[in-house]
């Protein structure tokens, strides 16, 4: 062999080696950081919205929501209902397989369902109106209603938590009262367990059997695409950490800016401020029903007009550009949104509330209310309603607690002076109170209601009315009874809504504006 | 003297049991429900009762004690309410980032107070002592995470020098590793530096007055060789015992270091089992750091014997 043919060989197999060593191509991964850190896995046992966010990483659903919130088919091919809207059949796509690689059934989703309904309020409900829910075939099931509901394409395409998640058979057949252990499923991301470390980092790797839906992405609908070949949770608790982090290119992603460090993060020419329409908020005041003075509904009523929801927004956001004041019980630009009822409230109107309290006979009884102190959200909410409600004629004694405590605390019937509560206040994601249904603190059910446990057969025979209901223009009329009712009989009261906006890097680019926060469709440009 | 270490050892377990039953009952007793907190805001009050009836937290408070002692001595710490994880499991995972930041801090306080506290005593009243006792008061009196916040800005925002935040396992990278460990340990470092320095110059002043230093210097032997052979040595005893407590004080340092500078250490467990209130979580992590507490304060009692050969036990 001569020089030059030794030459040409030997560059040849270094050039071999060189492409032998190289990746296939390059690994991409997604480093966020959430709104807290995961602990549990099971998105059905838990109504907890970071469990429901790693849900929708792992698991697919039935129907989802699209942006402009119309239910659209998911893992379903096509939905029918029959002309007596009793029988809803769902025909499942073809070419869904679980992580494990089996694939998806008809008698997995009934299980699923079956679980789901189980846990969730809105489930619950849509269950009684259910008959019976039978496999047709491997990919075909009907679920067959005693009576006409709107709940079945409402509790299927359901947001926020919980979320109807699909699992395999083998998993949903688990109690509902007891957590999941194997977390096999359909969605777009797989969960890599042995590098599940809580109060470190969660890491899910792209599911490359997955099958996108050919719609483009729109909300919670449309295709889903898995465009990083890694996503990790970075546990992050500190918030200046995470906007350091951000800044620096340690991390891509941070679900929930702390407001009051976005005008930093605003100057850096690196990173992104997203603003989701859906992303939002709503800030409402909750009062125990069982206990004076708050047993008595005109005392309650009076609230409406002690408070003004500006003040509240203030205090606690502090940034016009993200508070969002509107009187809307179902959040406003959203489908059951309506004002009616609630001219002159919600302004502060003092002497009006005054008067009503000497009508109601408020005798003075002080109002134990719970102020959390560690989240940051929460924190001048409480201090803000003792003023106003000061201000309006109420004695006020507010308790200042950790919001673990308050949780604990206010899950208690006893009366104020024995361990109890009058009030607290506290967020909900718009998500989850856009219809009468799901709204928890509206559900009027005595005992089987949320904390504070207001009972009305009114308010019961309303929500009764719109779960029967399918038409929407109907729907739309009940919510509005419903929110004139709610404004009688004070269950509870929204102090304004805010946006919560996400902050990326700049190169990271197809983040969703969805309701709650996904991550397929995101990718990492160079 | 291993009659001595026997007796001590023996004496860890009735102090153990009252840090168990006072664990047990301060949790018990706080106003709080890990069920409420488990169940998340939409539970009903009957979902938040099917978790405590799950997690044993509707039984007497004696009979959940008996079960938890019981599985203790047979060290099985139980499962972690919210982790799905045994507590063993998950101290286990954590106890690498803890380890690390300690024997960081303490080294980079050994080796920097040390030295200083003798120079300062050495140069007793000149400005090198009046900038060592300044930085002493400083040390003590700025809070860990205001420390950590401008260390950062400056190493790692401004100059980006270093990283921000995280931890990297030692199997990931020896140069990774050290590289994440220096702010928090300089952070932490900071608050023993001033301890031990303060307490050397002191000690050490007193040694230097002693007749055998002026024997030491009158035989011509150098200054160094004077202060590091024969004051240091003689002053080590209390030296130790500052030392001692400043790694039995790191136990509450990490927690503050951890939590700043996301490590995935036992201080972060420690804060996220007490915001979840996530009972068999801290009652394992608070034995495990009572027993090196002890552990610690046998382990000074024995180098006193060391160093001070006067000392039997």
């Amino acid at each position: 062999m001569n020089v030059f043919r030794k030459t040409i060989f030997a560059a040849t197999c270094v050039g071999s080696l060189v492409v032998a060593a190289a990746p296939a191509h390059a690994q991409t991964t997604l480093r966020v950081v959430m709104h807290s850190d995961l602990k549990i896995l099971d998105p059905i046992w838990t109504t907890a919205y970071i469990v429901r966010n790693h849900g929708y990483m792992v698991y697919d659903t039935l129907l989802a929501q699209d942006e402009k919130g119309e239910i659209k088919p998911q893992m379903v091919e096509k939905y029918d209902t029959s002309a007596d809207k009793k029988t809803y059949t769902f025909t499942l796509r073809e070419g869904l397989l679980w992580h494990d690689g089996k694939p998806v059934t008809s008698e997995d989703c009934i299980a699923s369902i079956k679980r789901w309904a189980v846990k969730d309020s809105l489930g619950q409900k849509m269950m009684t109106f259910v008959a019976s829910i039978d496999a047709v075939d491997a990919k075909t099931f009907t679920i067959n209603l005693k009576e006409p509901t709107g709940l079945v394409l409402l509790g299927l395409s359901k947001p926020s938590s919980n979320v109807p998640f699909m699992m395999p058979k083998r998993v949903a057949d688990t109690d509902p009262n007891k957590q999941i252990e194997d977390f096999t499923g359909s969605g777009p991301f797989v969960l890599v367990k042995d590098e599940w470390k809580p109060g470190d980092k969660t890491v899910y790797v792209k599911f490359d059997k997955y099958k996108p839906r050919s719609e483009p992405a729109s909300g919670l609908a449309g295709g889903k695409v898995a465009k990083v070949d890694r996503v990790e949770w970075r546990a992050i608790s500190d918030a200046q950490q995470a906007v350091n982090a951000l800044s620096k290119g340690e991390i891509d992603f941070i679900e929930a800016p702390s407001h009051d460090l976005l005008p930093t993060l605003k100057k850096d020419p690196n990173v992104n401020i997203v603003v989701s329409p859906l992303a939002k908020l709503q800030y409402v005041f909750r009062p125990n029903t069982l206990h004076k003075p708050f047993d008595n509904p005109k005392v309650r009523h009076a609230l409406w007009y002690a408070f003004n929801q500006e003040d509240f927004l203030m205090a606690t956001i502090g940034d016009e550009n993200y508070i969002r004041p509107c009187k809307a019980l179902f959040i406003c630009d959203t489908p059951f949104a309506t004002t009616k009822g609630m001219d002159g409230l919600l302004t502060s109107n003092a002497k009006k509330a005054q008067e009503l309290l000497k009508e109601a006979g408020y005798d003075g009884t002080p109002v134990l209310l719970m102020h959390s102190t560690d989240l940051k959200t929460l924190t001048n909410l409480a201090p803000v309603a003792k003023s106003l409600m000061e201000k309006a004629g109420f004695k006020v004694d507010m308790q200042s607690m950790d919001w673990q405590t308050l949780v604990a605390r206010r899950s208690k019937k006893d009366a104020p002076e024995a361990g109890g509560w009058n009030a607290f206040l506290t967020a909900w994601v718009a998500a989850d109170v856009m219809n009468p249904i799901s709204t928890a603190y509206v559900n009027a059910a005595c005992d089987k209601a949320s904390f504070g446990w207001p009972c009305d057969e009114k308010l019961e025979k309303l929500r009764d009315d719109f779960a029967r209901e399918t038409d929407p223009a109907k729907q739309k009329a009940i919510s509005e009874a419903v929110q004139q009712r709610v404004i009688e009989f004070t269950p509870e009261i929204p102090v304004g809504e805010y946006i919560q906006p996400a902050a990326m890097r700049k190169n990271v680019k197809g983040y969703l504006l969805t309701a709650v926060p996904v991550l397929w469709n995101v990718e990492i440009t160079k | 003297m291993y009659g001595y270490l026997f007796r001590r050892l023996l004496g860890t377990i009735p102090v153990m049991l009252v840090v168990a039953v006072f664990i047990f009952l301060m949790l018990r007793l706080t106003p709080s429900d890990p069920a409420a907190i488990i169940a998340g805001d939409n539970a009903t009050t009957e979902q938040v009762a099917q978790i405590r009836s799950q997690l044993g937290l509707d039984r007497p408070m004696i009979e959940q004690f008996v079960i938890w002692s019981g599985r203790v001595l047979t060290g099985n710490f139980g499962e972690s309410f919210f982790f799905k994880k045994t507590v063993a499991a998950l101290i286990g995972e954590r106890i690498e980032p803890t380890l690390s930041l300690a024997l960081f801090t303490i080294l980079i306080a050994v080796f920097v107070a040390v030295p200083l506290g003798v120079l300062a005593a050495h140069r007793h009243g000149s400005w090198i002592d009046r900038i060592v006792m300044g930085f002493s008061v400083l040390g003590f009196s700025v809070p860990v995470f205001v420390i950590g916040y401008l260390l950062i800005y400056l190493f790692a925002v401004y100059l980006n020098w270093l990283p921000v935040q995280g931890y990297q396992r030692i199997s990931e990278g020896v140069g990774g590793w050290v590289q994440r460990l220096i702010l928090p340990s300089v952070t932490l470092s900071v608050i023993y530096i001033a301890l031990i320095a303060r307490m050397t110059r002191t000690s050490v002043l007193e040694v230097l007055s002693e007749d055998y230093i002026r024997t030491a210097r009158a035989k011509g032997q150098s200054e160094r060789k004077v202060l590091f052979r024969h004051a240091l040595r003689n002053a080590a005893v209390p030296i130790v015992t500052v030392i001692g407590l400043g790694v039995a004080l790191l136990i509450g340092g990490v927690v503050v270091t951890e939590s700043v500078f996301t490590i995935p250490g036992l201080g972060r467990l420690t804060v996220d089992a007490v915001l979840a209130r996530d009972y068999p979580t801290i009652q394992a992590v608070i034995l495990l750091f009572s027993f090196v507490y002890v552990m610690i304060n046998l382990s000074v009692d024995m180098i006193y014997t060391i160093l001070d050969p006067r000392i039997r036990y």
